[in-house]
C-alpha cells in the first residue's frame, strides 16, 4: 500500500516515535510485536468474535434519503453511532485490550477528550477484568460529565488533569506520564492515530473494519463498492483513517476529512490544524502541529471536547501534503447547525464531532448522481447540554 | 577542548551538576542563577530550555515551565541571557529540553547559537539515540557540542553499549523508571541497577539523575556514579525565594556534606 508506514515508523516525513529512553522497552515491545498479533489467527477470531457479538458489528449503513432530498445527493451514513458504547472508539479499545493481554499487561491507561474513548476502555477493561486509570482534562470532565460517570460505573478511576488548558493535550501528556512512572505491568491504549510509531499504524488498522464493511455494504445499496465521496471529522483521526483505509489506493475515491474550525480558522480560537498549524513535535510523533513561533503549542479551542486538539495524526499530514485528501474545516455554528438539521431530517442526533463532517454538505455542492458516505462516528447523548444550551439560544432570538 | 570533558579529566567523583529552568523564578534570573551557583560550588549546570508539554516531567518542572513561559522566555531570549557568560563562567554549562522548540529555532541555527554561546552540551530526553545519530550527529560535532544521552532501569546492558558508544561528555543515568522529581531514598533495586551499569565500565564517564534531593541520595549516587545531578530540588527549593549568595551556597553544602536541613 502506498500510503503505508515505512519500517522506521514515518509516512513520508511524518510520524516516526520521538520518546524518551524511559518508554524505548514498552514501545518497542509494541513495535515487534504488533503486527504478528493482529495476523494472528487466534487474534482474529476473538476480536471478530468480540466486534460482532459485543460491540454490534458490522455497524449499518443507512441511505439517508431526507438528507439526500435536502442536498440533492445520495447521502449514506456509516453508523459507528451505532456501536456498544456510542461511537466508533470501541473498535480500537477491543483491538487493544487483546494485545496488551498478549503482552502480559494487567493494568491499563488511556487518555480521553470526549470521553468516548475513556468509556470505550473502561467498557473493556470491565470485559476483560483489568484496573483502567483514565486521564481526562479537568475541563473536559466538567463538559462531558455523562461519560464521568458511566467510566466511573464501570469501575474506572478517573483523575482530572490540572495542567495546561485542562484538555485532550494534557490528558495525553499525563497518560504518557504514567505510563514512564509505570512500565512494567501498564499498557496505554491509546485513542487515536496520534503519538509515537506504531501507534498511529495500529490504532488505523483497527480501525480499517469500518472501511471493509462498507465496501460490501455499499455494493448492496448501490451495486459498487466505491463511493465518490467519504467524509469524517479529524481530531486525531481514527474515524477518519478508519474511513478512508481501504480506499486510499483507489484514486478515484475522494476523501474529504473535516477538522473543528471552533470559532474560526482566522481566529485563535480554533482546533483545525491542517488550516492553521506548522511540522512540528507532539507526543513522540513528527507532525502537523498548532504552535507558536518558539516551538510553544498552542492551546486549541473548539466546542467539540473529541476535535479539540492541536496535533493530527501524521498520516493526516502525509495525505494533506500528497494531496490524496482534503482538508475542510466547520466552525462550531455550522457543526450546531448540521447536528440539528440531521436530528431533524432522519431522526439521529449524533455527537458534536461528526456534526462537523456534516456540515460540509453546506459547503461543497454535490451532483445528483454521487454517492456521499458520511461517517457517523458517534451519537450525541453526551452532548445534550450544548445541544440544549444552542435551541435556548435560537429560541431566545427567533 | 570541550568543558565537559576538562570537568571529568580534573575531578572523577562527587561531580554536582545542578538543574534549573532559565526564567525561571523570573525572566531574568537566568544570568544571576548560573554565576550563584558556579560561585557556591557546583561543577556543571544544566540550563532548562522551557516547553508548553514537558513529557519527562514531574509537577515541580513542569510548573517552572509554565512559570518560566508566563514569564516571557524564549530560546532567542535565553540566547541573549547567556551571551557574555564565558567572561566570568568555565564550568561546563548544557542545554535541556525538549526538541520541538529547537527544531522550530531552526536546528543549525540552534547549534550555531550554543557553540558562539559557549554552551558545551545538550540534552534532549525526547530526541532518541537513532535519531540522532542519523539525522544530527555530524551538525552537533561540527559545533564541538556534546548530545547528552538518557539511559534507564529498562535499558538493556546491549542498548547501554550501543547509547555509550554514541555519547561524548557523559552517560545521563535516569535512576528510576519515572518523570522528574523528588521521590525520597533508593531501593534495592535502583542500587543494583547502579551497580549493573557501574560494572559495565562504559566509556564515558555516568552522572545519575531524576530524584536526587538531598545529601544521602548524593552520596549514595557518587558511590556508583562520578556523579550527581540534581533538579526538582533545586526548583522546589527556589520556589518561595530570591536567591542570593547565602541561599545558594547553603543549598550546595547541605547537598555536599550533611543531611540536616
Ligand atoms: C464521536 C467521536 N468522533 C470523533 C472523535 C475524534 O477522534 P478521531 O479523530 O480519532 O476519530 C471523537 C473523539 O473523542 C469522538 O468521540
Amino acid at each position: 500500500m502506498k500510503y503505508n508506514v515505512d519500517e522506521w515508523g514515518y509516512y513520508g516525513e511524518f510520524g516516526g516515535a520521538y520518546i524518551p529512553e524511559m518508554m524505548h522497552s514498552n514501545i518497542k515491545l509494541l513495535r515487534d510485536n504488533y503486527l504478528n498479533i493482529i495476523n494472528s489467527e487466534d487474534f482474529n477470531k476473538e476480536i471478530n468474535s468480540l466486534l460482532r457479538d459485543y460491540a454490534g458489528r458490522p455497524s449499518p449503513l443507512f441511505h439517508a434519503k431526507r438528507l439526500s432530498k435536502h442536498y440533492n445527493t445520495n447521502i449514506y451514513l456509516k453508523r459507528e453511532d451505532l456501536n456498544h458504547t456510542g461511537a466508533h472508539k470501541i473498535n480500537n479499545t477491543i483491538g487493544q485490550i487483546l494485545i496488551a493481554r498478549r503482552l502480559g499487561k494487567t493494568r491499563i491507561i488511556a487518555e480521553t477528550g470526549a470521553g468516548q474513548h475513556g468509556v470505550a476502555t473502561a467498557t473493556v477493561c470491565a470485559l476483560m477484568g483489568l484496573e483502567c486509570v483514565v486521564y481526562m482534562g479537568k475541563l473536559d470532565v466538567e463538559r462531558q460529565m455523562p461519560n464521568v460517570l458511566r467510566m466511573k460505573m464501570l469501575g474506572a478511576e478517573v483523575v482530572p488533569v490540572v495542567s495546561g488548558n485542562m484538555t485532550l493535550k494534557d490528558a495525553t501528556n499525563e497518560a504518557i506520564r504514567d505510563w514512564i512512572n509505570n512500565p512494567n505491568d501498564t499498557y496505554y491504549i491509546i485513542g487515536s492515530v496520534v503519538g509515537p510509531h506504531p501507534y498511529p499504524d495500529l490504532v488505523a488498522r483497527l480501525q480499517s473494519v469500518i472501511s471493509r464493511e462498507l465496501k460490501w455494504q455499499l455494493k448492496e445499496h448501490t451495486g459498487k463498492s466505491d463511493p465518490d465521496y467519504i467524509i469524517a471529522c479529524v481530531g486525531g483521526g481514527s474515524n477518519a483513517a478508519g474511513s478512508f483505509y481501504n480506499y486510499l489506493d483507489n484514486e478515484k475515491v475522494n476523501l474529504i476529512a473535516v477538522e473543528a474550525a471552533g470559532k474560526g480558522v482566522k481566529t485563535a480560537e480554533t482546533a483545525a490544524t491542517i488550516a492553521t498549524g506548522s511540522p512540528g513535535i507532539i507526543h513522540g510523533s513528527r507532525t502537523m502541529l498548532i504552535q507558536d513561533e518558539d516551538g510553544q503549542v498552542k492551546e486549541p479551542y473548539s466546542i467539540s471536547a473529541g476535535l479539540d486538539y492541536p496535533g493530527i495524526g501524521p498520516l493526516f499530514a502525509a495525505l494533506n501534503q500528497s494531496g490524496r485528501v482534503t482538508f475542510e474545516s466547520a466552525t462550531d455554528e455550522e457543526a450546531m447547525e448540521a447536528a440539528f438539521r440531521l436530528t431533524r431530517l432522519e431522526g439521529i442526533i449524533p455527537a458534536l464531532e461528526p456534526a462537523h463532517a456534516l456540515a460540509v454538505l453546506d459547503k461543497i455542492r454535490f451532483g445528483l448522481k454521487d454517492v456521499v458516505v458520511i461517517t457517523l462516528s458517534g451519537r450525541g447523548d453526551k452532548d445534550m447540554a450544548a445541544y440544549m444550551s444552542y435551541m435556548n439560544r435560537m429560541n431566545n432570538i427567533s | 577542548m570541550n568543558r565537559i570533558d576538562e570537568l571529568f579529566l580534573c575531578k572523577r567523583n562527587n561531580i554536582l551538576s545542578i538543574y534549573f529552568t532559565a526564567g525561571y523564578p523570573e525572566l531574568n534570573s537566568t544570568a544571576t542563577l548560573i554565576k550563584l551557583l558556579a560561585e557556591g560550588g557546583a561543577d556543571m549546570i544544566e540550563i532548562g530550555m522551557p516547553f508548553s508539554d514537558p513529557l519527562a516531567d514531574g509537577p515541580v518542572i513542569q510548573r517552572s515551565n509554565e512559570t518560566a513561559l508566563r514569564n516571557g522566555i524564549s530560546l532567542k531570549i535565553l540566547f541573549n541571557q547567556l551571551s557574555g557568560i564565558r567572561k566570568t563562567i568555565n564550568i561546563p554549562l548544557l542545554l535541556m529540553g525538549y526538541l520541538n522548540p529547537v527544531l522550530r529555532f531552526g536546528i543549525e541555527n540552534f547549534c550555531k547559537k550554543c557553540s558562539e554561546t559557549g554552551i558545551d552540551g545538550v540534552i534532549l530526553p525526547d530526541l532518541p539515540p537513532e535519531i540522532y545519530k542519523k539525522e544530527y550527529s555530524g551538525l552537533f560535532s561540527r559545533n564541538g557540542l556534546y548530545n547528552i544521552l538518557l539511559i534507564s532501569p529498562r535499558t538493556d546492558n546491549e542498548r547501554v553499549r550501543i547509547i555509550d558508544s554514541i555519547s561524548r561528555g557523559f552517560v545521563y543515568m535516569v535512576s528510576s523508571s519515572s518523570t522528574t522529581g523528588v521521590k525520597g531514598q533508593f531501593t534495592e533495586r535502583q542500587i543494583e541497577y547502579f551497580r549493573r551499569i557501574k560494572e559495565m565500565n562504559l566509556l564515558n564517564p555516568l552522572m545519575i539523575g531524576f530524584g536526587i534531593s538531598d545529601n544521602s541520595t548524593f552520596k549514595e549516587a557518587c558511590q556508583m556514579a562520578n556523579g550527581a545531578i540534581v533538579g526538582s530540588a533545586f526548583i522546589k527549593f527556589l520556589s518561595d525565594k530570591k536567591p542570593d549568595k547565602v541561599l545558594i551556597e547553603g543549598f550546595i553544602d547541605r547537598i555536599r556534606n550533611s543531611s540536616i536541613t
